[in-house]
């Protein structure tokens, strides 16, 4: 591949801004306007079709799936909510906002009040209008003492929720928070039809471009376009089938007989393999979702930050990266804020941690020991290839001196007894859309699953002061800080971000694929054409 | 006929109360697994609260023994309950996915045991012939390999390098009886490989082991042919041992598929008991099993009667 090419490639996947590919191939020697023409060139896409019928294969699901968004628990039900729900807003696929079933919002100035206005003459698949109450419904159904969602923390800032007539919900929020348009989208937070002020979350019927014919859990179900769907430019299928395929080697050969236009969760081990044959094409994404070894800081050792240094100067990410994830990934930087989010600290901002055995010692030595002994807890239900890559942390470590046992846990009940529980253990986190977001749900002090048991001054201060900056600049260095802070002396080691890496058939058609989840933020469904 | 009717009553009353039995053993064996179905399902996002209300609403908070008896009161009336998971009727739930069970193993007891019989027939008129060696060889090499292996390689040749049959089994119930069977072919191939073996083997065996008795060397000595010797006279005598064997691996291919449902995402009752075990969903667990063991203790009930019947020294004892 020429260079030039490379820049094509890595602006189509969005790896680089337009201003960043005319700076780069200007370099090249090419004139703006040429450049510029390539670009659009590159960025166009064939306009969309509508007709055919998609068939995804999705590596998860269960018999045990509800249509509920309260308890939306794997890939499969989520994009199915995807293909099914409509939210407030909406993350679009370049990772912008972009309003969904709200048309607008304002925040007081500050950001304690927000004041969504709805979209008119919205349906539902049952042929209701919507209506704020709908949205009050849908947004209390994860509040409240008998809660039993997921996203009860996120909506857990919200101190009431009220109807303003009928196309007009002003949430009040316990603190300001600037982001709250971005939680707001959250895939739980769908909106469903109400009845008597309770939102109908069981028999699936949202706003969105595909009703369910038929909803078998842990098998498949059979969506048909909503034919009133009031979103232009989407939802071009006439149909679309939504197998599970658990086994990864079934639904590879599904997708290369045929039997599937698309998989998620392409076999890393074999994705080169597959890449050879002519009706595959392979695409990835790499968005917030992160590997994590967090330790447990108000445990020793890992109450001492120079322990905590040595372990994380004592990994060789890169070969971690390179066999864990074939290097569909990105080597982390010991802090949870991906590439796609909007303030990543930048190399200039933040220097890359590397392997260093000298660093590790060093740190080592200023805790006041010559070696150290620890327990690192994994199972494979942490995230696929836990255990191996604690083996290789282990065989990294043992050069700075430094011994980890690696205990090999159960992957039944491994939420449950070995996160927040042992000292050190394996995390695999989604990541969130937002810096505010991500480090409230994980790195707050007092946050439930704050699974470092990590508490820092500085950190926590900047943390509600950046929630409630509404100016774009003092926001970045807010968020740069606090990725420094949590990079040199949190508890948690980040050694890569992996990539959403899908398999589709040469004849689906899609624009820059969003990165915020899998299969283009849970929409699929929704975004996707047959060319 | 009376002695046979009261075995058959006899053999259900000690089959309901293995049932009782079994349905207990699993129940204690899933309160002994870490977490429950709140904490399974929560997963990462759990947290004590929502987890509390989450028991609540499904009365998880109650004592364990309270919640088997009152499974076991249902179950009583012939109410199997509802799923913990997704408040389905398990009835429904499992009801299609036993049917779906049932269709793929009667399509492969339909090509297996017809072909085993055949087959051990055979091998037993021309022992130790190369047709006889030949057949051995292939069908004990087909029983060794596991099954996703067989399974595998039946892909790699009749869907990926030449596209016959679909490499998914994807059923649902609006196809019709030729399409299904189309679609469930290549699972149906997998296990007609894995379980011809067994039962080709035994015919064989019990052929041959007639063949030494007086009353063959009798019907040889009066000049009859071989193959009517071995099938009018031998394959008669023989067939108590070998419906035992048949009846065993149909009881297999109802209740141990598991992998080939998973390798041709084939949707039966295997697949929704795993998925429910990994949930910890108690009633569907309860229900799948309660199906199981009566599908084994039904099928070893029907292979006695029908041995007792082929068998005039059993049907008419003195």
């Amino acid at each position: 591949m020429t260079e030039w090419d490379h820049y094509c490639k890595l602006l189509e996947r969005g790896k680089i801004s337009r201003r960043e590919f005319m700076g780069r191939t200007a370099a090249l020697g090419l004139t703006t306007a040429l450049a510029t023409s390539l670009a659009a060139k590159a960025a166009r896409a064939a306009t969309p079709k509508k007709g055919g019928t998609l068939r995804l294969g999705i590596g998860h699901g269960s018999t045990t799936d509800t249509l509920d968004p309260a308890t939306y628990e794997n890939l499969y039900i989520q994009s199915l909510g995807g293909a099914v729900h409509n939210k407030l807003t909406e993350v679009g696929n370049t990772g912008d906002l972009v309003p969904e079933l709200a048309e607008s919002w304002e925040p007081t100035p500050d950001a304690k009040v927000w004041t969504f206005k709805l979209r008119k003459g919205v349906e539902f698949h049952n042929g209701k209008t919507l209506e704020a109450a709908d949205v009050v419904a849908s947004i209390n159904h994860h509040r409240g003492e008998d809660s039993k969602s997921a996203a009860k923390p996120i909506v857990d800032p919200i101190a009431d929720i009220k109807a303003d007539g009928k196309d007009t919900v002003v949430f009040t929020m316990k603190t300001g928070n600037a982001d709250f348009p971005f939680i707001i989208s959250d895939y739980h937070l769908s909106i469903m039809p109400s009845k008597d002020g309770k939102a109908d979350a069981t028999s699936g019927i949202g706003t969105s471009g595909y009703t369910i014919e038929s909803f078998e859990p842990g098998v498949r179900t059979k969506l048909k376009r909503f034919p009133n769907y009031w979103k232009e430019g989407r939802a071009h299928f006439d149909a679309a089938e939504m197998l599970v395929i658990v086994d990864v080697t079934a639904r590879t050969n599904a997708l290369t007989t045929g039997e599937i236009d698309a998989m998620d969760r392409v076999d890393l081990k074999t994705a080169h393999l597959l890449a050879r044959n002519k009706n595959v094409k392979i695409v990835e994404t790499s968005g917030t979702a992160h590997y994590t070894f967090a330790m447990r800081t108000d445990t020793a050792p890992f109450d001492n930050n120079d322990v905590r240094l040595a372990l994380k100067y004592a990994l060789d990410r890169e070969a971690l990266l390179k066999s864990i994830l074939r290097g569909h990934g990105v080597i982390g930087n010991d802090h949870p804020i991906g590439l796609s989010n909007r303030y990543h600290a930048s190399a200039s901002d933040l220097p890359q941690r590397t392997y260093d055995v000298d660093k590790a010692k060093f740190h080592l030595k200023k805790a006041g020991l010559s070696n150290l002994k620890v327990d690192l807890s994994a199972a494979d239900a942490a995230f696929a290839g836990a255990v191996d890559a604690a083996v290789l942390y282990k065989e990294h470590a043992a050069k700075a001196g430094i011994e980890i046992n690696v205990v090999r846990e159960p992957n039944d009940g491994y939420w449950s007894n070995v996160w927040l529980k042992k000292p050190w253990c394996a995390v695999y986190w989604g990541g969130r859309p937002t810096e505010d977001w991500m480090f409230s749900t994980a790195y707050a002090a007092g946050a439930p699953w704050n699974d470092s048991f990590w508490e820092h001054e500085r950190f926590n201060k900047l943390l509600i002061e950046a929630r409630a900056e509404l100016d774009e600049a003092k926001r970045r260095a807010m968020y740069v800080e606090m990725q420094t802070i949590v990079s040199n002396e949190g508890g948690v080691v980040v050694p890569m971000f992996n990539n959403y890496v899908m398999g589709l058939s040469k004849k689906v058609q899609h624009e820059k694929m969003g990165s915020n989840w899998s299969l283009d933020g849970f929409r699929a469904v929704e975004r996707w054409w047959f060319g | 006929m009376t002695e046979i009717l009261t075995m058959v009553a006899q053999r259900l009353a000690l089959g309901l109360l293995t049932l009782f039995v079994v349905s207990l053993i699993i129940f204690l064996g899933i309160e002994l697994l870490p977490g429950d179905l709140t904490e399974a399902v929560l997963g990462q996002s759990a947290t004590p609260e929502t987890v509390a209300a989450f028991r609540r609403e499904l009365g998880l908070d109650l004592p364990p023994h309270t919640r088997y008896f009152e499974w076991l009161g249902g179950i009583l009336q012939g109410d199997f309950g509802k799923s913990l998971a997704n408040q389905r009727e398990i009835s429904e739930l499992i009801g299609v996915r036993f049917a779906n069970t049932l269709f793929l193993a009667a399509i492969a007891a339909i090509i297996s045991v017809p072909l085993a019989v055949t087959l051990g027939v055979l091998a037993a008129l021309h022992r130790n012939s190369f047709f006889d060696r030949s057949v051995n060889v292939v069908t004990l090499s087909s029983i060794s390999f596991p099954e996703f292996f067989v399974a595998y390689i039946l892909i790699l040749f009749l869907a990926v390098n030449v596209n016959i049959f679909p490499s998914i089994s994807n059923v649902s119930p609006d196809l019709g009886f030729w399409e299904r069977v189309y679609r469930v072919m290549l699972p149906a191939l997998t296990l007609t490989l894995v379980v011809v073996a067994h039962m080709m083997r035994m015919t064989r065996a019990s052929i041959i082991n007639l063949l030494a008795s007086p009353y063959i060397e009798m019907a040889n000595l009066k000049g009859l042919s071989r193959s009517r010797i071995i099938v009018h006279h031998a394959l008669p005598n023989a067939l108590a041992p070998i419906i035992n064997v048949i009846v065993i691996n149909l009881a297999y291919l109802v209740v141990g598929v598991v992998i080939v449902e998973v390798v041709f995402v084939y949707p039966g009752l295997g697949q929704l008991f795993v998925d429910s075990v990994i949930k910890r969903d108690v009633p569907v667990v309860q229900g799948s099993c309660l199906i199981f063991a009566a599908t084994y203790i039904l099928l070893n009930l029907t292979a006695d009667v029908l041995s007792i019947l082929s068998n005039p020294r059993l049907l008419h004892p003195k």
